[in-house]
């Protein structure tokens, strides 16, 4: 578990090759991490995580298979990471953005995005809560977006499906509260990342190491809920109360 | 179909830390009244474990367990004084405090005790706590002349240091054992008679760490308590040694003979609950560190001194661990042999570069090590030194630190630790294969476990 200086032995990461959340592990105090779980599906990608953390000196970095979508799988795969050992932190950060227009001429594309960002998390981040709250200890981060804190246009079907991964996080938080374990919403606006990769940046745009930087003092402090950057919470608020004759209007 | 219940409390959940106030855990929080209680308990245990708890003195994670089934023994507190053998058997939850209120006034005193007297007699034979007399009477456990333990099988059997050579090792491994053996359900200690309940003190104020230690290498043999007091934020290491030994009876005053064996523990106030957490920095430890110094006389000799003014300062305020903030603090405390006195000046040092705000800085010499293979005291000097856990870069600082006393064939407590490495842990304690072999045997499904254990693979 974390130590008293707040130093965490062990992590797991759901979506093992997400930028922002290999840069969260990167990110971490490291001193006393002994065992790096990165679960996703087999790639080079995949190889290249584990290869990359083990190249800069974090302990104990290894892979398994995990696929959102294929939720027969979970408990047994959770299950089995937990009983290897406790898990300080686990970083709940698979997703995929899809695309609006094939979303909308093809409703199976969009059931994917759903499964995978929706379903997918729900299936895995309650047989995480499980275990955390087992074991009396951890944090589960899940990374939200602020795409989920109003739908738009240009991407509802990927917004609407992280504000319902942001509310389930948001209620697993507080079934939690209480039990020792605790659960970080973070909510980032645009990142540079091969999600976004050829997307017209938004304002705000930032970069995974700043995410991870704000992840892991939130981690610190024991925060609920936290914007990345921090100032998008004003924005955000600002943008949900606009009528929506109004949000209409927005550029994209 | 649902395999596991809903994500409810059960009511009986706690959130548990060490008297540091860091790092919580949840555990299932149970009351036992006596060994039949304990040993049910064992049998109902679930996947996560089992452990006992005292009072919760220990400073990190040793007397907490996340998940697990965690004994609150204080109700285990029974205290029976044999005044003809010099004996006293105890319930592993009696505290300290309890046994002292009972044994004082008629004429005895524990063997050893820690700078607290609110500890528990399971939790001083777990932890081989040792006090002011360490380099006179070695540890607690060395004064232990029998214990029962409810082991994994979920049975209570006694425990000597002079019955088989197997129960002479589970008896060792169970004395510094941090509760990893089994439940300790009583234990019976040897006392010390005494026909005052004062201390007879001598005071002596030092410019420097150098002279500190100098004048206990000289002076401590004639003592059976000795301690200083080090100036942590001064940068010449000064301090304030006091030692001293129970005064007789016609070291009093005549008119104070009657009344000589009366004993009062007064507390004076609660730490309020929310205290912010800069409250403690380098100006206000500076300030408190020069007052505690000039307080101290250059040199007096024979003071009469009550027995909490002298060995529990801190008791003297309740909840006084609160004065850190939400932050909560870590205890570094290590030994380093003689050979190796300069980490101690070095620990100072490194203390003062980060910042670090101590004023509660505590040297002594150790005298013998016992048998116990985890026992944390052997010969040389141990330094203790509260940090606020907020203090930036303390985990690197500390690590250094770690380092050095490694590398001088010196360790940490584990009763205070908090925050080392499983490697400084295996590096440093070299029978520690030799104790996790008698563990293995005497609880070979590992149902004893810890925060600390599982953080440390002990």
């Amino acid at each position: 578990m974390n130590d008293a200086l707040g130093e965490p032995q062990s992590v797991l990461v759901l979506g093992g090759t997400s930028e922002i959340a290999l840069e969260t592990v990167k990110a971490l105090p490291r001193a006393r991490i002994g065992r790096v779980v990165l679960a996703g599906r087999p790639s080079p990608a995949r190889d290249e995580a584990v290869a990359g953390l083990t190249a800069i000196g974090i302990a104990g970095v290894t892979a398994v298979d995990f696929d959102a979508k294929d939720t027969g799988t979970h408990a047994e795969l959770i299950n089995s990471i937990f009983d290897a050992g406790d898990i300080d932190i686990t970083l709940l950060a698979f997703g995929i953005l899809g695309n609006q227009d094939d979303a909308e001429s093809d409703p199976d594309h969009a059931i994917d995005v759903a499964t995978t960002n929706y379903t997918g998390a729900v299936s895995v981040g309650l047989r995480v809560a499980h275990r955390l709250k087992a074991q009396g200890h951890g944090s589960l981060v899940v990374f939200s977006s602020v795409a989920g804190d109003r739908a738009r246009r240009s991407n509802y079907v990927y917004g609407s499906t992280k504000a319902g991964l942001d509310a389930f996080a948001q209620g697993l938080g507080d079934a939690l509260h209480g039990s020792g374990a605790h659960v970080l919403v973070v909510r980032p606006g645009m990142v540079r990342t091969k999600m976004s990769a050829g997307l017209k940046e938004a304002p705000m745009t930032t970069n995974p190491d700043v995410v991870a930087g704000i992840v892991v003092g939130a981690l610190r402090k024991g925060k609920e809920t936290v914007y990345a950057p921090g100032p998008l919470r004003f924005v955000m608020a600002a943008l949900k109360t606009l009528p929506r004759p109004i949000f209409r209007k927005l550029p994209n | 179909m649902s395999t596991v219940s809903p994500l409810r409390s059960t009511g009986d959940e706690q959130l548990l830390t060490g008297w540091g106030r860091t790092c919580p855990s949840m555990a299932r929080v149970r009351e036992p009244r006596d060994t039949a209680d304990i040993e049910q308990a064992i049998a109902e245990v679930g996947s996560r474990g089992l452990l006992a708890r005292g009072l919760g003195r220990s400073y990190g994670d040793a007397a907490q367990s996340g998940g697990a089934t965690v004994l609150d023994m204080t109700g285990v507190s029974s205290i029976d004084l044999d005044a003809n053998a010099g004996t006293l058997t105890a319930g592993a939850g009696a505290s300290l405090d309890d046994i002292l209120r009972r044994i004082v006034p008629a004429g005895f005193f524990v063997p050893v005790t820690p700078g607290t007297r609110m500890v528990t007699v399971g939790g001083a034979i777990a932890a081989d706590v040792h006090g002011k007399n360490h380099h006179v009477d070695g540890t607690f456990g060395s004064h232990v002349l029998r214990l029962g333990l409810v082991g994994s099988t979920g049975e209570r059997h006694e425990l000597s240091p002079t019955g088989s050579k197997r129960e002479q090792e589970d008896f060792w491994s169970t004395v510094g054992g941090m509760g990893l053996t089994g439940v300790i359900t009583d234990a019976t200690v040897d006392l010390i008679p005494i026909t005052s309940s004062l201390i007879s003190v001598d005071t002596e104020r030092a410019p420097d760490l150098d002279s500190v230690m100098a004048s206990m290498i000289a002076g401590d043999d004639r003592y059976r308590y000795s301690v200083a007091w080090i100036d942590s934020v001064h940068p010449s290491g000064r301090g304030v040694i006091t030692r001293g030994d129970h005064a007789d009876l016609s070291q009093l005053p005549a008119d104070q003979r009657s009344s000589a064996l009366t004993y009062r523990a007064k507390v004076v106030g609660t730490a309020p609950p929310f205290i912010p957490g800069r409250l403690l920095n380098k100006f206000t430890v500076r300030a408190f560190n020069e007052a505690w110094f000039r307080k101290a006389p250059q040199r007096r000799t024979d003071e009469l001194q009550p027995i909490a003014e002298f060995f529990h300062p801190l008791d003297f305020v309740q909840e006084w661990n609160r004065v850190y903030g939400s932050g909560g603090f870590v205890q570094y405390q290590f030994v380093v042999p003689d050979s190796a006195s300069e980490v101690v000046g070095a620990a100072l040092r490194t203390l003062q570069r980060v910042g670090a705000p101590s004023f509660l800085t505590v040297l002594k010499r150790f005298g013998a090590a016992n048998p116990g293979p985890l026992s944390f005291p052997q010969p040389g000097w141990t330094l203790a030194a509260d940090v606020p856990a907020r203090v930036p870069g303390l985990g690197r600082a500390l690590d250094q630190l770690d380092e050095l006393v490694a590398s001088a064939g010196g360790r940490l407590y584990l009763a205070k630790d908090s925050r080392q490495s499983p490697d400084m842990l295996d590096r440093t304690y070299p029978r520690l294969a030799e104790w996790q072999a008698i563990r293995d045997r005497m609880d070979p499904a590992g149902l004893f476990t810890s925060d600390l254990a599982r953080r440390l693979s002990l």
